[in-house]
C-alpha cells in the first residue's frame, strides 16, 4: 500500500517527462514554451502536494474556537513567487520569439540553423 | 494529463494555446483541492489568464501553423523514459501524500501557523509569510518581474527597433 500512497509524486514525474519530452522533441518555439510551463507546472504541483496534510484546510486562522489541522503554508508561499516568475519569464521567452521571427520568418528551430549556416 | 498528451499532437498553435489554458485552470481545480487557496487564485489568474493572452498576442505577431510534421524521436523517448525510472526510483522513499509527520510538515511551518497571527495580525498564514517573514523572497521576485519588464520592452519597443535598423543600413551604406 505504501505504493499507492505516493500517487501524487506519480502524477508529478508524468506531467514533468510530458513537458521535458515537447521540448526536446518539437521544433516549433512556442511549442518548447508551452512544455516548459507544463514542466513547471509538474514542479508547482509537486511542492503542493508535499503540503498537503491529510484531512487539512487552506492555511487561513479560524475563529471558531476549535482546532483546525492546516496543510502547509510554506510550499504555497513559494509557489505563488514562482509562478509569478514563470509568468515572467515566458513573457520575455515570447519577446524574444517574436523578434526571432522577425529575423528569420520561422519559428522552426532546424529552419533557424539552416538559415544560420547560409552564407 | 489528457490536455498535456493532446497539447504534444496537436499542430496548430493557437490550439494549444487554448488546451494550455485549459490546462492551467485544471492545475488551479487542483491546487484548490490541496488546500492551496491562494495559489490557485494566482494559477488561474496567471497561468490561465495572462499566460494565454501573451501567447495568443505573440501568434498574432507570428505564425500560428507548426510546418513540421511529428516524427517520433526514439532517442528523445528513451531519455524521458530514463529520467523518468530515475526519478520513480528517487520518489519511492518520500513521505507518503499527506502524511503530518513528514519532515516538511515539521520544521517551520508549525511555528508560523502558531505564531503568524499574533506577530503580523493576519489571519491568512500564506500572506503573512510571503509579506512579513519572508519578505526579501517577495523583494527578489519583483526584481525578476521587474527585469523580464525591461527585457521586453527594451526587445519590443518600435523606436529601439527602428534605430537599430537604420544603423545596419547606414554600416551597409559605407
Amino acid at each position: 500500500m505504501a505504493f499507492l500512497g505516493t500517487y501524487n509524486y506519480w502524477i508529478f514525474i508524468t506531467l514533468m517527462m510530458i513537458g521535458l519530452y515537447i521540448v526536446i522533441v518539437r521544433g516549433n518555439l512556442v511549442k518548447k514554451i508551452i512544455g516548459l510551463n507544463i514542466f513547471q507546472s509538474s514542479v508547482f504541483l509537486f511542492f503542493i502536494s508535499v503540503g498537503k496534510v491529510s484531512d487539512g484546510t487552506a492555511p487561513i486562522i479560524l475563529h471558531d474556537g476549535g482546532e483546525a489541522i492546516y496543510s502547509n503554508p510554506l510550499p504555497h508561499v513559494l509557489i505563488l513567487t514562482a509562478i509569478v516568475v514563470a509568468v515572467s519569464t515566458s513573457a520575455l521567452a515570447l519577446a524574444l520569439i517574436v523578434r526571432i521571427h522577425e529575423s528569420y520568418g520561422t519559428l522552426q528551430e532546424e529552419l533557424i540553423h539552416e538559415a544560420e549556416r547560409a552564407p | 494529463m489528457v490536455v498535456a498528451f493532446a497539447i504534444i499532437r496537436r499542430r496548430s498553435l493557437i490550439a494549444t494555446a487554448m488546451l494550455s489554458s485549459f490546462f492551467s485552470l485544471l492545475m488551479a481545480g487542483t491546487f484548490v483541492l490541496l488546500d492551496a487557496v491562494d495559489v490557485a487564485f494566482a494559477e488561474a489568474a496567471v497561468g490561465a489568464g495572462i499566460t494565454t493572452v501573451l501567447m495568443l498576442s505573440a501568434l498574432a505577431l507570428t505564425s500560428s501553423v507548426e510546418v513540421q510534421p511529428l516524427k517520433s524521436n526514439w532517442l528523445a523517448l528513451v531519455l524521458t523514459i530514463a529520467t523518468a525510472g530515475v526519478l520513480f526510483y528517487g520518489v519511492s522513499d518520500l513521505p507518503a501524500f499527506g502524511d503530518a509527520a513528514a519532515p516538511a510538515q515539521r520544521h517551520v511551518a508549525p511555528r508560523y501557523l502558531e505564531m503568524a497571527e499574533f506577530e503580523t495580525g493576519i489571519p491568512n498564514v500564506v500572506t503573512s509569510v510571503l509579506a512579513s517573514y519572508r519578505g526579501f523572497d517577495t523583494f527578489g521576485e519583483l526584481t525578476v518581474v521587474l527585469t523580464a519588464g525591461i527585457g521586453v520592452m527594451l526587445l519590443m519597443t518600435p523606436g529601439v527597433r527602428r534605430r537599430r535598423n537604420q544603423k545596419e543600413t547606414d554600416e551597409d551604406a559605407t
